[in-house]
């Protein structure tokens, strides 16, 4: 599981690469948030393209960084995820709170 | 096609990524779509992850038995712990259930499994273990 990021202008993007599960979550968790710390966005975009599975443990992550990010009044939105993966956020109804970018 | 497999792991994280491999890789024989496919590993990763997470309470010490079966295009496969159990099934399978919020665990675990696959029972006893048995048809066809 590789994790990097662009900042591009306010937007943070952030690229998951691998494989989202309970062995990983944590450590990219601590990654991640320091990353927002530091950056300090407008809008956080997870981007999920090159991430090839992912399962329920993903779906506590993500609302794990958008509790985070919500109290700092920041929007959060999921880019390209491959269909196995939007299957596992459409099940959650993450979707109504972290919209998918087109 | 019909076949059978054992594997017994040890509970820590790294397993979860390996089983579900093998599980994934156990199916292809009965060839079935990559949506398929991606449903059986997602449900096994649910799976054997709450093994580590809850069965042992995340202390790695403890086994986790895998047991799967193909008979002809039906996939039946077990997941079994010796570790603490589950107090109430019943509330264990609703959705967004927790008992380790803190942890950022969804409580969608059994969602997926029940979702994902065609059957899912469950059957725990306290100090003893959990078994998850899980069914799929993994094609239309009828060989």
């Amino acid at each position: 599981m590789k994790v990097s990021t662009k900042l591009n202008r306010d937007e943070l993007h952030i690229y998951l690469d691998g494989e989202l599960d309970h062995s990983v979550a944590e450590e990219i968790r601590t990654q991640i948030d320091d990353y927002i710390e530091k950056n300090a966005p407008t809008k956080v975009i997870l981007e999920m393209g090159k991430l090839k599975f992912m399962d329920s443990t993903g779906i506590g992550f993500i609302l794990g960084r958008y509790k985070k990010l919500r109290s700092k009044h920041i929007p959060m939105f999921i880019g390209s995820p491959n269909p196995q993966i939007d299957k596992v956020i459409k099940i959650s109804g993450l979707y109504s709170i972290i919209p998918l970018l087109r | 096609m019909t076949n059978y497999m054992t594997l017994r792991v040890k509970a820590v994280p790294i397993n979860e990524s390996f089983v579900r491999g093998v599980v994934a890789g156990f199916t292809v024989p009965c060839d079935p779509t990559i949506d398929v496919i991606n449903d059986v590993r997602t449900a096994v990763s649910e799976a054997v992850t709450n093994c580590v997470v809850h069965a042992y309470s995340g202390s790695g010490e403890g086994d986790i038995l895998i047991e799967g079966v193909l008979n002809d295009n039906l996939l039946t496969i077990s997941v079994s712990d010796y570790g603490k159990g589950i107090d109430n099934v019943e509330k264990a399978m609703e959705d967004f259930f927790t008992t380790k919020e803190s942890e950022e665990r969804s409580g969608l675990g059994f969602t997926i499994m029940k979702s994902f696959m065609d059957s899912l029972k469950v059957v725990s006893e306290k100090g003893a273990g959990t078994t998850v048995t899980m069914t799929k048809k993994l094609t239309d066809v009828e060989h």
